[in-house]
């Protein structure tokens, strides 16, 4: 399988303000950065239960709390942190910081690409061994 | 099977006729009642006057008691005539009723001074239920009430009617009030308290004539002095109902004369409570006379055997705020006694003992009571105290109030009205499976009486049963780890003013959505809105002003005050409702409108062009004041509530609150706006307010509670401020008003708001009017944003190739 994966400047860094997050939207997609403090971090803005906007949730440390029905999900690992949510996750990107700008990686699954539209791609977890059942899927 | 007549509905009788039932063999039993009610408790009348509880919340026995025991009940029928010989009854209906035994429960009824003209309109005793109803009736918020007797009676009385809103005055003929429980300085520290509370008490003053041409204009004192009155009650003490002891032939003193046995000088007539008198005394309080009924239940099968040798006599007053206990005997008198005292004036605290050769012969505690039961089992138990000299006053220190509870012995008695110890709670618990205090009170009647014992119940209650659920110290959550109450404490002390802060000294350093808003609100509140802001700390309603919908888009109430709109404003909201292509136009069920489906970046814009303030909608915080049209149009108000609704809306918008605030003004009791089920509901009267609290009409539906009457639209809305602050200083996050107040306590709540001394008052008020300073409507954010992203999208600042 060929992964080809490039690093897109996102959003300044002072228009995420402390512990809060902000979407960042490319065509149909649409993905939530935090400013955790000491880093950046970043998920599919879609909670996978509902799909409601987890930039809009509360930080608790690095997870987020979906401001819909409360669902924890880990913003390093993209799993749910406990109840319904454990089984479910939301896809993670990584992220740096160069010069004051937050900066993605988005990676192209080559090998399923062709077949799979790329708003898809949002719903599936690219982080090997993270979200093993719905890589899986 | 052989028929019981009992003469007498009241505590005393049915208490005794319960006991009855549970011996063998049985009667066949007719109980005769004057008043039309079934059993009720006496006690709690004064409650009733103050507004506390309703009619029914005080019946002890229902229809369906008297049903389930084939028990024949005649209400309204007087007894006016005993036949020994016939061995019948006869009742002022004419009816004649033939029995084998006669118990009378006859009661006691008020004594009358003799005062001229007392028979005047507005002329009240305060005995039974009708008294009580026809005292509501009559007594206006601002009338001018006099209480004649400063007794239990009389000062639970004045309590009542000050709670309705009357100027009360107390007169009493002695030089102390309660002079039969207390002594000079307990009666001194009694009567402070009770200025303090607004009522004017008067002392050493004999009441000669009730002024007034065919009705009250005022009382007239021995020595030609006279006050002004609206309103009489007199409450100078009671006399045993003995007239069908006399028509028996029975040996009458003061009161039918019984032995230990409870039984009269006829051998099938008995007698039990207030009407009786037992080795010379005659017992008006609770406890006594349920004693009794024990011992008379067993003569009267005949299973006697069982003897009463007369009971230590013990008060209580139940007025907020006035604890006051006395018990045995407290009078100063050279017969060998000591006397121990403490008092601490700024207080208000004054105990004393009577030791009469190290054992406890009376006590007097005022301002604090807490510790009555230890002394009521000291006198009952005649427990020697030379080897506690040293902690007489006060209990050597416990670790917690559980280990208090675990130390008193299984014979002390918990509830001194019903008699029910320790050791009877723990077996009802144990063998009947009671877990809640109302199981309780069903199975044991433990804290059915004064209720003064309800905490030392729960105490019991939650140190005994295994799934007693009540939160004792609650914790936000597992992220600080800390009583909320304490945490408030602690952040005050401390000045720590920031969410993060705080979360960094006294918790995990990270909080979490539960904690992390709680703070927020806790932190706004104590620092009256100069602390610092932190909206990563806030839920995304409260960082962007609006509600949002389980899509992602947000709903948007302008503020709406009282309901109150005119065609430019809806014009404006139908425009806008156009122009950002509002999914749903709703009206609310608070009498506003709501725009739904709006999109996060839109709000700024939306709010511009609906020109109107926050409606708070989305938030735990005021809401709004739903009113019916006062008197403007309505044919039937008499209160116009509208502008007070629209008044109250103003002075409290903006303002965060533990939880929701939604509140109601009505402008008659026809309560159109619905405002007894609101948190705070202002209800109108001919004349005056009702201030009500701690209503709610959601999952739960609570009737509010009276917090008091007023004059004045301006005296409501203060009531209603010294309340809203008092709830939003006290409750914990997420709690309701209704959850609040049953919490706390409508006593103490009372107590610490409308009731609280001048300078408490002030304070609250002081805090709220600072708090409302730093405040403001949330929508001006709409035009300077607390940050550049707070509303608008990102944009990307490069495509993702494709």
């Amino acid at each position: 399988m060929k992964r080809k994966s490039a690093w897109i400047r996102a959003a300044y860094c002072h228009d995420i303000p402390l512990r809060e997050g902000r979407a960042v939207r490319w065509g149909n997609r649409e993905i939530a950065i935090f400013n955790l403090g000491d880093r950046f971090l970043a998920v599919a803005n879609r909670c996978p239960h509902r799909g409601g906007p987890l930039s809009d949730g509360v930080v608790s440390g690095a997870t987020v709390v979906c401001p819909i029905h409360a669902w924890k999900m880990s913003l390093e690992t993209g799993k749910g942190i406990h109840g319904p949510s454990a089984s479910s996750c939301v896809e993670t990107f990584r992220t740096r910081v160069e010069g004051g700008i937050v900066l993605l990686e988005f990676i192209d699954n080559l090998g399923e690409s062709e077949a799979a539209p790329s708003q898809e791609l949002s719903l599936m977890c690219i982080q090997p061994g993270d979200c093993s059942s719905a890589a899986e899927a | 099977m052989k028929k019981l007549v009992v003469v007498g509905n009241g505590m005393a009788g049915v208490a005794c006729v319960e006991q009855i039932l549970r011996h063998s063999p049985k009667f066949e039993i007719t109980i005769f009642g004057d008043e039309t009610h079934v059993n009720y408790n006496r006690i709690l009348l004064s409650s009733v006057l103050a507004g506390e509880k309703t009619d029914e919340e005080i019946v002890l026995n229902g229809l369906e008691w008297y049903q389930r025991n084939h028990i024949d009940l005649r209400l309204g029928v007087r007894i006016v005539g005993v036949d020994t010989q016939a061995r019948s009854v006869t009742g002022d209906d004419g009816s004649v009723t033939s029995f084998d035994k006669l118990l009378l429960a006859t009661g006691s009824v008020p004594l009358i001074p003799s005062i001229e003209e007392v028979k005047k309109d507005g002329v009240f005793v305060f005995r039974n239920l009708d008294d009580t109803r026809a005292l509501l009736e009559r007594c206006r918020a601002g009338m001018k009430a006099v209480v004649i007797g400063g007794g239990l009676l009389g000062l639970e009385a004045a309590r009542g009617l000050q709670v309705q809103g009357c100027e009360v005055t107390v007169v009493h003929l002695m030089e102390w009030l309660m002079e039969r429980q207390l002594d000079a300085a307990g009666g001194a520290y009694l009567a402070a308290k009770m200025n303090q509370m607004g009522i004017t008490v008067l002392l050493g003053l004999s009441t000669t004539a009730i002024l007034g041409n065919g009705k009250v204009e005022g009382v007239q004192f021995k020595g030609g002095g006279s006050i002004p009155a609206d309103l009489v009650v007199i409450a100078a003490g009671i006399r045993p109902n003995v007239g069908l002891g006399h028509e028996a032939g029975l040996e009458v003193k003061r009161g039918i004369v019984v032995n230990d046995y409870m039984e009269t000088s006829h051998p099938d007539i008995f007698a039990v409570g207030e009407c009786v008198q037992h080795n010379g005394i005659c017992y008006g309080l609770v406890a006594p006379l349920i004693e009794q009924g024990k011992v008379l239940a067993a003569t009267i099968t005949g299973n006697k055997g069982p003897v009463y040798q007369g009971s230590v006599q013990a008060a209580k007053l139940k007025i907020m705020g006035v604890d006051v206990f006395s018990a045995g005997d407290v009078e100063d008198k050279l017969d060998g006694s000591e006397a121990i005292r403490y008092e601490d004036p700024a207080l208000g605290i004054y105990r004393k003992l009577k030791l009469k050769k190290g054992i406890l012969a009376g006590a007097i505690l005022v301002g604090d009571t807490a510790d009555s039961h230890r002394y009521l089992d000291w006198l009952r138990t005649q427990k020697d105290l030379v080897p506690l000299r040293r902690q007489l006053l006060f209990p050597a220190p416990t670790e917690d109030s559980g280990i208090d509870v675990a130390q008193m012995p299984d014979s002390e008695t918990v509830c001194g009205c019903m008699g029910v110890t320790k050791g009877t709670i723990i077996q009802a618990i144990h063998e009947k499976g009671v877990n809640t205090l109302s199981q309780l009170k069903e199975c044991t009647r433990a804290s059915s009486g004064c209720g003064s014992c309800s905490s030392l119940c729960q105490s019991l209650l939650q140190a005994v049963v295994p799934e007693f659920e009540e939160e004792v110290r609650r914790t936000i959550c597992k992220c600080i780890p800390v009583a909320e109450d304490h945490l408030r404490d602690i952040l005050r002390s401390q000045w720590l003013k920031s969410v993060q802060e705080v979360l960094d000294i006294y918790g995990n350093g990270v909080g979490c959505e539960i904690c992390k808003p709680a703070l927020s609100y806790m932190l706004d509140m104590l620092w009256c809105g100069d602390h610092e802001e932190d909206r990563s700390a806030r839920f995304i309603n409260d960082r962007v002003h609006a509600n949002i919908q389980k899509d992602g888009t947000f709903s948007v109430v302008p503020r709406i005050r009282g309901g109150v709109t005119s065609p430019d404003e809806l014009r404006r909201i139908a425009d806008v409702a156009e122009k950002y292509r509002v999914r749903m136009v709703k009206i609310t069920g608070s009498q506003r409108i709501d725009l739904l489906g709006v999109k996060k970046a839109d709000l700024p814009k939306v709010w511009a062009d609906l020109g109107m303030p926050s409606g708070q909608a989305y938030t735990k915080g005021v809401r709004m004041v739903k009113t019916c049209v006062g008197t403007d149009f309505c044919r039937f108000g008499v209160q116009d509530s509208t502008s007070a609704g629209i008044e109250l809306e103003r002075r409290f918008e903006n303002l965060f609150t533990p939880h929701k605030v939604k509140m109601g003004a009505v402008g008659c009791p026809r309560n159109c706006a619905e405002a007894t089920v609101k948190d705070i509901g202002l209800v109108g009267q001919e004349g005056s307010w009702q201030v009500v609290v701690g209503g709610a009409a959601g999952k739960k539906v609570r009737k509010a509670d009276l917090l008091v009457t007023v004059e004045t639209t301006e005296q409501a809305l203060q009531a209603a401020a010294l309340f809203f602050q008092y709830y939003r200083e006290g409750a914990n996050y997420l709690e309701r008003t209704y959850d609040f107040v049953e919490r706390v306590g409508m006593e103490r709540v009372r107590k610490e708001t409308v009731y609280a001394p001048d300078a408490a008052k002030q304070a609250l008020l002081e805090r709220l009017r600072k708090s409302k300073e730093r405040s403001s409507d949330a929508w001006l954010e709409g035009k300077t944003p607390r940050h550049r992203t707070q509303f608008i999208q990102i944009q990307p600042l490069e495509e993702v190739l494709a």
